[in-house]
C-alpha cells in the first residue's frame, strides 16, 4: 500500500528523519494560509498522487507569493496528473502539499528495501539525485552503492561511512548521513515498510542534509498489525475495480485487452492470460479467486469482469485442488442466470469433482461452452471473442 | 526414490486443531502420510483426529521423534512457528501459510542459516512424493508415483504441470512447490541439486513466474551443474511492470524480473522451454523420450 508524500514526510518528522516544513491542504484557500503559517517568500506547491516523475508532469511548481501559492494549488486540485508512472487515466489530484522551498547544493538519492536475493534489508544510495533511479541503475550502476543489514546487529557505523564517503559527503555531514540511516531503517522496521525512497536527498545551501522527497509503501501482507496505515489509505488513488476485487477477498488487476479470465491460484492466472495471448487474443484482466473460492465469490468476479466494458468473451479455468468443482459450476450457473452475462463464456473445469461440475455446467441449458484442457479453452475463448466483437 | 519426504517421513502439523490445519491433515492422513501429533499451545493433552496434542513443538518432538513439520498457523504467528520448529530439531519444515510478512521471513531465514533445517514456503501447496507422503494443501488423486521432479513458485500452476505428467504416463517422483513469496526457503537450486542426486528422478520440470532472478540463477546452476533433461515454463508474459500479480513475489520491477528474461536465460543454458503451459507434459515426455 502507497503512502503519500505528506504522509509519508509526516512519519519522517516523527522518526527524527530532517524534511523541510510543510502541510497539507485540500482547496486553494487552506494552501494559502499554509504558505502564510509556513513563512518565508518562497514555496513549492506539489501535487499528491501516488506515481513518480510529478516534476516533469508539471506536478511540482514554485511559488514567490501567497497568491501564487494558491492560484497553483487551484490550477492542481480537482484536475488528473498523468506521469510516467500513473497510467493513461492519470490520478486524481485532491491533495497538494505547500512546503518551504529549500536551496540546493547537491540532490542525492536514497532507499531501503528488501533485497529477495540477499533476504537482507538493503539501503542504497547514489550521488545522481533527482534522476529517474531505474535509469541510473541501468546505465551506470557503478553509481549506485548499496549496504546490506543484518537481522541481528542492525545497521553498522561503518556501513553509514561507506555510504557517505561514497557519496564525497562532509565529515559533519556523513554524521547527519549516519543519523539518518539509521532512523531510516527503524522506520523501515517499525512500520513494516516494503520501500522508503528519498529522491532527491540534498544538501541544503547551509550544508545540511535533508530528505526533499519522501516515498513509503507498506507492505500489504503486514497491513493487521498495521492499523494506523490502513486508515491513511487514499481510496481515490487506488482503481476502483481492484479495490473492490480486494475487499471481496479477490486478487484483480485490470489489463487493455478485451478476453476476462477467471482462474484459482496465481500462477495459473498469469499462465491463463499468457496462453490467451499465445493463441491471438489479448487478456482484460489478471483474476485470482484463490483457494477457498466460493459460490459468492466467483458470483462477485463476474460483476468485477463485467464491469470492464471492453470485454468480449470469458474464460474460467479452475484446476479444482481444495476447491471442487461442482461448487463453481453452481457459482458460475447463479451468475450467468443473475447478472445476465450477454458475453460468450469458455468454461475449463480440472481436478476435484469435475464430472459432477462439468454435468452441472452441460444440464443447464446456459449459454456455457465447456473446454476440456488448457489449451482448447484458449483457442475457444479467442475465437468467440473474435466472432462476438465483430 | 524421492527427495526429502518418503513413506518412512513422520509429520508433526503445527495449527492442526485450526480449521485449515484439521481439514489438511485429514487429507494428507487419508493419502497415508504418517502424521503422528499435532502442535497448538494451550491444548496439550488434548486428542484430534485421533492424533495427540502438544502445547510446543519441543515436546512433540521428543514425544514421537517425527522429522518434519508442516505449518498452517495464522500468518501473524507462521515466522515464530518456523523458528519453533527449527529449535525443537526437526530436518523439514514445510509452511503452508499465506500472507506472512516480508520482514519476517528475512529474519527467519537470517536464524535459519545457523541451523541444518530446510524450509519449504511459506505461501505454498507443500511437497508430495506420490503414493508415499504428502504434505500440503495439493489434491492427491491428480498424482501418480513416476519419475520425473517438478519444482514450482505456484499452486494451481503446479497441478496443472502435475496432471500433464500423470495423463502422459509418467509421473512424478517428488513435487515441491517453494512458494510464490520473495523471500523463503528452499530455492530452485536446492531442489535442483536434491533431483539431480535422486536416482527415481529422470527429467525435471521447473515453473517460475516473473519477479526477482531465481529462474536466471537456476539457469546458470542447470547448465553447470545438472545432466538430466529440464523443461521450463515461466509464467506472466503479459504481466504488465510494477504490478503484484497475486502473490507478493510476483512483480516486475524496473525491466528486471520479466518472464522473456527468465525464458532467455534459461534458453542460453540448454533447457527446453514451453510458451505454452499446456505443453509442459507432451515437452517432458519428449525430451524423456
Amino acid at each position: 500500500m502507497n503512502l503519500h508524500e505528506y504522509q509519508s514526510k509526516a512519519l519522517f518528522a516523527e522518526f527524527g528523519i530532517p524534511v523541510p516544513r510543510g502541510r497539507a491542504a485540500a482547496t486553494p484557500g487552506a494552501a494559502a494560509d499554509a504558505a502564510r503559517e509556513l513563512g518565508g517568500d518562497r514555496w513549492v506547491v506539489k501535487a499528491q498522487v501516488h506515481a513518480g516523475g510529478r516534476g516533469k508532469a508539471g506536478g511540482v511548481k514554485l511559488a514567490n507569493s501567497v497568491e501564487e501559492t494558491a492560484a497553483l494549488a487551484e490550477a492542481m486540485l480537482g484536475t488528473r496528473l498523468v506521469t510516467r508512472q500513473s497510467g493513461h487515466a492519470g490520478l486524481p489530484v485532491d491533495t497538494v502539499y505547500v512546503e518551504a522551498a529549500s536551496s540546493i547544493q547537491r540532490e542525492l538519492y536514497m532507499s531501503a528495501l528488501v533485497d529477495r536475493a540477499r533476504e537482507r534489508v538493503i539501503v542504497m544510495a547514489s550521488a545522481s539525485g533527482g534522476m529517474d533511479i531505474e535509469e541510473v541503475a541501468s546505465s551506470t550502476p557503478e553509481k549506485i552503492l548499496t549496504v546490506a543489514i543484518h537481522p541481528a546487529s542492525g545497521v553498522s557505523p561503518w556501513q553509514c561511512r561507506q555510504l557517505g564517503f561514497g557519496l564525497d559527503l562532509t565529515k559533519g555531514q556523513i554524521r547527519e548521513l549516519q543519523s539518518i540511516i539509521g532512523k531510516l531503517v527503524t522506520l523501515f522496521h517499525r512500520c513494516d515498510a516494503s520501500l522508503v525512497e528519498i529522491n532527491p536527498l540534498i544538501v541544503d545551501g547551509d550544508g545540511r542534509v535533508i530528505a526533499l522527497d519522501a516515498k513509503i509503501d507498506i507492505e500489504d501482507s503486514a497491513l493487521f498489525r498495521q492499523q494506523r496505515y490502513e486508515d491513511w489509505r487514499d481510496e481515490g488513488q487506488e482503481d476502483p475495480s481492484e479495490r473492490d476485487a480486494r475487499e471481496h477477498g479477490l486478487n484483480y488487476v485490470s489489463l487493455e485487452g478485451n478476453i476476462a479470465c477467471m482462474v484459482n491460484g496465481a500462477g495459473l492466472a498469469m499462465a491463463t492470460m499468457d496462453i490467451i495471448k499465445l493463441h491471438g487474443g489479448e487478456p482484460a484482466n489478471f483474476l485470482d479467486v484463490g483457494g477457498g473460492a466460493t459460490a459468492g465469490r466467483v458470483a462477485h468476479a463476474f460483476r468485477i469482469i463485467l464491469g470492464n466494458p471492453n470485454v468480449e468473451a470469458i474464460l474460467v479455468n479452475i484446476f479444482g485442488g481444495i476447491v471442487r468443482c461442482d461448487l463453481i459450476a453452481e457459482g458460475i450457473l447463479t451468475a450467468v442466470k443473475d447478472i445476465g452475462v450477454t458475453v460468450p463464456v469458455v468454461v475449463r473445469l480440472e481436478g476435484t469433482n469435475v464430472r459432477k461440475g462439468r454435468q452441472l455446467l452441460a444440464g443447464s441449458g446456459l449459454d456455457v461452452v465447456p473446454a476440456s484442457d488448457l489449451r482448447s479453452a484458449a483457442e475457444k475463448v479467442v475465437g468467440l471473442a473474435r466472432e462476438h466483437g465483430s | 526414490m524421492s527427495i526429502l519426504v518418503g513413506a518412512e517421513t513422520r509429520a508433526i502439523c503445527q495449527g492442526m486443531t485450526g480449521s485449515h490445519g484439521s481439514f489438511h491433515t485429514q487429507q494428507c492422513l487419508e493419502y497415508g502420510t504418517r502424521v503422528v501429533a499435532g502442535v497448538t499451545p494451550g491444548r496439550g493433552g488434548e486428542e484430534h483426529l485421533g492424533l495427540p496434542i502438544y502445547d510446543t513443538m519441543r515436546e512433540a518432538v521428543d514425544a514421537t521423534g517425527a522429522e518434519v513439520s508442516m505449518i498452517f498457523v495464522p500468518a501473524a504467528f507462521a515466522g515464530d512457528a518456523i523458528l519453533e520448529a527449527a529449535a525443537a530439531g526437526v530436518g523439514l519444515v514445510v509452511c503452508i501459510t499465506e500472507g506472512v510478512p516480508v520482514l519476517d521471513m528475512v529474519k527467519v531465514k537470517a536464524v535459519l542459516a545457523g541451523t541444518g533445517c530446510r524450509l519449504i514456503g511459506p505461501n505454498c501447496p507443500g511437497i508430495i512424493t506420490p503414493g508415499a507422503c504428502k504434505l500440503g494443501i495439493m489434491p492427491g488423486f491428480i498424482h501418480r508415483p513416476g519419475s520425473v521432479g517438478i519444482i514450482s513458485r505456484s499452486g494451481t500452476l503446479t497441478y496443472e504441470a502435475v496432471w500433464q505428467t500423470t495423463n502422459a504416463g509418467l509421473g512424478q517422483s517428488t513435487c515441491i512447490g517453494i512458494g510464490g513469496d520473495p523471500v523463503r526457503g528452499l530455492n530452485f537450486i536446492d531442489c535442483l541439486e536434491l533431483f539431480e542426486a535422486d536416482p527415481g528422478t529422470q527429467g525435471i520440470i521447473l515453473v517460475g513466474e516473473i519477479g526477482g532472478n531465481d529462474e536466471e540463477a537456476a539457469a546458470e546452476y542447470i547448465h553447470d551443474h545438472v545432466s538430466k533433461p529440464v523443461v521450463a515454463y515461466i509464467a506472466g508474459v503479459t504481466a504488465p511492470p510494477g504490478k503484484r500479480m497475486g502473490h507478493a513475489g510476483a512483480i516486475i520491477s524496473a525491466g528486471s524480473g520479466t518472464a522473456q528474461a527468465k525464458f532467455k536465460a534459461l534458453e542460453r543454458a540448454g533447457v527446453t522451454t514451453v510458451r505454452s503451459p499446456a505443453m509442459l507434459g507432451v515437452a517432458i515426455a519428449e525430451a524423456l523420450d
